[in-house]
């Protein structure tokens, strides 16, 4: 039973081998071809799709990228911190309701959720018209279609990312901790410094990966919000397979985006890890 | 807890604020399905007739009916073989523990536009037509591995002595399993199989790069309709889908293990 049981595993990891691995593989592969004028995919075990990357237009689209996902994570903490923080204070009875109101919003779709934005931004749309009844402006005001709405709408699309992570540090933070601090004299502001802030870094460091890497392969956003100017990295993947048709270039894009968001996750892992053991160290000493 | 001071004041007020940014867009978007006017954000009246529209919309239903049975077919599936896995997991060490939770935990950390484009790469390779057979396989894919975390939550909160005891009562392996394990866990499998449902139902991106003509589920139909333009349509749909996604997450919530055991604290 023992040796045949342990064959569970098999039909979930078959699966996965399947259609995950093998088709990243393909994409690897497909990443160092070439393609024909009509777009049939050519192995010739060529660099050009990588070299292509150089180019002053997409080089621009690469730090556009990083700059907004780099903007998108910083309002995100400024924003979730706060509510997470808010929401771990609550009486005990409160939290998974509160916890469960921020994460509503991370089980709609990013299209639905543009979408909303859409309707509120457009020259037509709800906050043009109050203004215009109000009489702050006498003519509609383009709001969407620029980077400032990709921004918006990134940071609307991601922040449930964040909070989640973040609520999970802070629950976990051992009270005792800022008992102790109240009781050596030290003001809730200075406790919550020295204290909460640097213990709940990890949360921090988690809900940034999420939404750092989500951001840079996000499309959804800068296709239903942002114009021409304002497309991303995802948008020019996607353009690759759906009207450009040059899967190699597409193929070279995404596995750049896939190894960049790998080696993310890895540098955080060991920081974890590196953490972990720091603290184990620490309390090794106080004993 | 903090005494009550003008900072908490500052942080509730902020924090209710930040929620608000989070709901405000969506309330609106509902709030002006029920708006009689086309074109205006101005309100002209109350009415259903969009609801009603989309209930005769025939190709609406169509991608309902689609989105359905690829939802369906992919949490069925994706469920067995995920709470098999999370058990086999739970109860054996295998040699290569980490590459396998590595490969299990990928397809979540992956972003998902190259998972799509992974799977379109792969139909197109091996001559495999797009359509709802394509769909259920890449639904399948992104579904497992939330199954098996969240099938695995619930084993892991298990307590042992039970399927224990059932074998010092002379329990043969399989009625150990039906009569123990199987109704201990299947809260777990309730709540993995609802997430599967909702992740299914609600995928656009990776539903994007591999439906067919023929396989269009209601997020691409949104998308569809969003690229043509406005149109009070598209917030009723959207909102019913809203509507539902909500009441599958509070279902799905009410089954998780976490929220238990904060009960019995």
């Amino acid at each position: 039973m023992n040796k045949n049981g342990k064959l569970l595993i098999a039909p979930s990891l078959a699966w996965l081998s399947i259609f995950f691995v093998i088709p990243m593989l393909i994409v690897v592969a497909v990443s160092f071809a070439s393609r024909t004028t009509y777009g049939q995919v050519v192995f010739n075990w060529t660099l050009d799709n990588y070299i292509r990357f150089v180019e002053p237009l997409y080089i621009s689209i690469f730090i556009q990228t990083l700059v907004v996902a780099l903007i998108t994570t910083v309002i995100t903490i400024l924003m979730g911190y706060p509510l997470a923080y808010m929401i771990a204070q609550l009486p005990k009875k409160w939290q998974q309701p509160g916890l469960i109101l921020c994460m509503i919003p991370f089980w709609i779709n990013f299209l639905i959720r543009s979408y909303a934005w859409v309707i509120i931004l457009r020259t037509q749309g709800v906050l043009n018209t109050l203004l215009l009844k109000a009489g702050i402006i006498d003519m509609p005001i383009q709001m969407l279609y620029n980077e400032g709405a990709v921004m918006l709408g990134m940071v609307y699309a991601l922040l449930p990312f964040m909070i989640l992570p973040i609520y999970v540090s802070i629950e976990q933070l051992d009270r005792r901790l800022l008992e102790a601090a109240s009781d050596l004299g030290a003001g809730p502001f200075t406790a919550f410094r020295k204290i909460t802030l640097p213990l709940t870094m990890p949360g921090v460091a988690a809900g940034t990966i999420l939404v750092f890497i989500s951001s840079l392969g996000m499309f959804v956003v800068p296709d239903v919000m942002g114009g021409a100017k304002s497309a991303l990295v995802g948008n020019l993947i996607q353009n690759q397979f759906l009207s450009a048709r040059d899967w190699p270039f597409g193929a070279s894009l995404s596995i750049v985006l896939a190894v960049l968001s790998l080696v993310l996750i890895i540098l955080y892992y060991k920081a974890i890890q590196a953490q972990k053991g720091g603290e184990r160290d620490a309390a090794k000493d106080v004993a | 807890m903090q005494q009550k001071t003008w900072r908490s004041h500052v942080l509730l007020a902020y924090s209710l604020a930040v929620l608000a940014f989070l709901y405000l867009p969506l309330v609106i978007l509902a709030l002006y399905s029920f708006n009689d006017s086309r074109i205006n954000a101005v309100w002209t009246g109350f009415t259903f007739k969009w609801y009603e529209q989309l209930f005769h919309n025939r190709r609406v239903l169509e991608a309902l009916t689609n989105t359905l049975i690829v939802g369906a077919i992919s949490t069925v599936v994706s469920t067995s073989l995920g709470t098999i896995a999370a058990i086999a997991l739970h109860r054996y060490k295998y040699k290569m523990q980490n590459a396998i939770n590595g490969l299990l935990y990928l397809p979540i950390l992956i972003p998902e536009i190259v998972m799509g484009l992974s799977l379109l790469v792969l139909f197109s390779q091996f001559k495999v037509p797009l359509g709802k057979g394509s769909l259920i396989i890449a639904h399948i894919t992104f579904c497992l591995s939330f199954v098996v975390i969240t099938v695995g939550a619930r084993l892991d909160g298990m307590r042992a002595d039970f399927e224990q005891a059932a074998s010092d009562l002379y329990a043969t392996p399989f009625q150990c399993f039906r009569y123990v394990t199987l109704p201990l866990i299947m809260p777990g499998i309730v709540a993995g199989a609802l997430i599967a449902f909702t992740l299914s139902i609600d995928d656009f991106v990776i539903s994007f790069f591999v439906a067919g003509p023929n396989s269009t589920t209601l997020p691409l139909y949104i998308y569809a309709m969003v690229k043509r333009g406005i149109s009070p349509e598209i917030n009723a749909l959207s909102t019913l889908m809203i509507g539902a996604e909500i009441l599958l997450v509070l279902l799905a919530e009410c089954l998780q293990p976490s929220h238990k055991a904060k009960e019995e604290d």
